[in-house]
């Protein structure tokens, strides 16, 4: 059972019963939906990007426990952040969620998002930890208004 | 007798021998689920350093020695193409071929071994009924009828057709436990239905449809069928005669045979008035550039080298499970089922998904709160294999509003104490999760 205390993690527990910024972003100027055809999860990530920053973010679906709580720790960790910063951030979870070998001044900088190390030992749920982060890049990509992945 | 003719000789003696070999061997009626599970080397690995626990046999079903045995001495010993027969291994090999095609033929109960196509699976087997026998009958407003219950091989190829055609697919609706409603599924049966296509028993659910009246509702109104047997075959007898269907698919995989193989059965009538569904060698009698004659069924429907070990694959593990005995098989089925049913509805925040009365061994299910993912990551932990997702069932899904289940589904070699071990391994998903 090691390996799985590792992998459901008191925090991704915790943020998948109760997700974070779990709603439809009436405001948003970016949005995109992410889709999971091999296990159906699903994903919208709403965005208000305001002169680069992002000053507001939910996301809305359903999904398996880590990409629900990937989701919801992405949102807390995005607030204030820039669009780069954002993506830098994303690059780091993703080397550390595939095992790409982060160093630990790299996790201190994930920050709770640190506590998906576990996922670096269970490859096929790499997918379920990343949905949100590839949607989230999805949304930073496109244009802003009208919102639509179109 | 010089060396050539010896040889002739002995095929000729080993077919005679064996043409009469098309009857299944017989049961042997002590079924000791101990000695099934020898037959099967994979059951004694393990998994995380658990004893595999494998539950996932709707998706894949494992080979017993009998199949392994079978694949490396057609390959170390007999290989070679068929259908070219002035050597001595082709002949061997076009023999063996054959004679796993009248294995088929057995199984199933047809009235021909030339009614039986080797296919890749059921995907190609559904495809190519859908391309050579119906889209030449459809026009604009034709109408195909199946159901909510199909796997997406039984509902895509349909689309493509209705897309091509302007044809109208229509589906017929199931309840709420999941089985077909019989009254809904005749009223759609009108004067503009071209085809039925439905499955014998469902992947994701478990329900064994009425197949025989479903065939006799559309034959009241001269409709040909086919029936979707992939989850049919291993668990139930087959007779496609006493079902009167048009066309039968199963898949080789899921019984207990190698990948790659697969079968439609088809009336001899239809697969005569049918064109071909792939053009190549093997399916050609002569060949202009002006005209060609096409083979005789089946190799009519055969373009190609075909999986020659794959079929002689297939036959052998139709001949094990005729061994061991379709009843056997069923009564040790059902005991799992019900005992399965039992223990996974008794875990907290449980909720069955397919709870017809008449179920194949497939207990597919919702745990409150938790994702079926992550209770496949979990059991996965514990050694045991099963299906999470929404099994290639999107439909149904929607049906039952989930997402997506985990499915156990059993075979000749599961054991009760597998599902105790299942149901301990909930509980601690449960716990994990509380």
């Amino acid at each position: 059972m090691s390996d799985l205390r590792d992998l459901y993690q008191e925090v991704i527990l915790d943020h998948n019963k109760k997700p974070r910024n779990f709603r439809k972003l009436e405001s948003a100027n970016h949005r995109a939906e992410g889709f999971n055809p091999l296990c159906g999860d699903r994903v919208t990530v709403y965005l208000v990007l305001e002169g680069g920053v992002v000053k507001d973010v939910a996301f809305e679906g359903s999904g398996c426990a880590i990409s629900t709580a990937s989701a919801s720790l992405m949102t807390e960790s995005l607030k204030g952040k820039t669009a780069d910063e954002a993506v830098t951030l994303f690059e780091g979870f993703h080397a550390l969620v595939t095992g790409g070998g982060s160093t630990d001044e790299e996790t201190d900088r994930l920050g709770k998002l640190a506590a998906f190390a576990g996922v670096a030992a269970f490859p096929v749920r790499v997918k379920c930890a990343t949905l949100a982060w590839h949607t989230l890049r999805a949304a930073l990509d496109g244009k802003a208004d009208p919102v639509s992945t179109e | 007798m010089s060396t050539i003719e010896r040889r002739t000789k002995n095929i000729v003696e080993k077919k005679r021998g064996e043409a009469a070999g098309q009857p299944l061997p017989a049961t042997t009626n002590d079924f000791s689920v101990a000695k099934i599970r020898a037959d099967f080397p994979i059951l004694g690995t393990t998994v995380h350093g658990r004893p595999l626990v494998y539950l996932d046999n709707a998706a894949s079903s494992q080979k017993p020695l009998a199949v392994i045995d079978t694949l490396r001495n057609f390959y170390a010993a007999e290989y070679a193409n068929i259908h070219r027969g002035v050597h001595y291994l082709s002949e061997l090999a076009t023999d063996a071929h054959e004679r796993a095609r009248a294995t088929v033929q057995g199984f199933l109960g047809a009235a021909e071994a030339r009614e039986i196509v080797f296919v890749r699976g059921t995907t190609e087997g559904i495809n190519l009924i859908a391309r050579s026998f119906v889209r030449p009958r459809l026009a604009p407003g034709d109408e195909i009828l199946i159901s909510e219950m199909e796997h997406h091989s039984n509902i895509v190829p349909w689309q493509l057709l209705r897309d091509e055609t302007g044809a109208v697919l229509v589906v017929a609706p199931i309840d709420d436990a999941g089985g077909l409603v019989l009254e809904e599924f005749e009223k759609r049966l009108t004067p503009r239905t071209r085809f039925v296509s439905i499955a014998h028993v469902s992947n994701a659910l478990g329900t064994v449809n009425p197949a025989r009246r479903l065939v006799e509702m559309a034959h009241a109104r001269g409709i040909p069928i086919h029936l979707d047997g992939a989850q049919a075959a291993p668990h139930l007898p087959i007779d496609v005669r006493a079902l009167g269907c048009d066309f039968y698919t199963f898949s080789g995989h899921k019984v207990f045979g190698p990948t790659g193989i697969g079968v439609v059965y088809g009336k001899a009538a239809h697969l005569e008035a049918m064109p071909p569904y792939q053009g190549g060698g093997d399916m050609i009698l002569s060949v202009t550039f002006e005209k060609t004659t096409y083979n005789r069924i089946p190799h009519k429907f055969e373009a190609g080298t075909p999986d020659i070990a794959g079929a002689i694959g297939l036959g052998a593990a139709l001949e094990y499970i005729a061994r061991v005995g379709h009843d056997a098989i069923a009564a040790h089925e059902r005991d799992l089922l019900v005992y399965a049913t039992e223990q996974v509805a008794a875990i907290p925040g449980a909720r069955l998904i397919g709870t017809a009365p008449g179920k194949a061994a497939v207990v597919s299910f919702v745990l409150e709160g938790v994702h079926a993912h992550d209770i496949g990551t979990i059991l996965d932990q514990e050694g045991i294999a099963i299906r999470a997702g929404h099994h290639c069932a999107q439909p149904v899904m929607h049906r039952f509003g989930v997402p997506a289940t985990a499915r156990a589904s059993f075979a000749l070699y599961n054991t009760r104490d597998e599902v105790d071990v299942l149901a301990r391994s909930l509980r601690k998903v449960a716990e994990v999760f509380r």
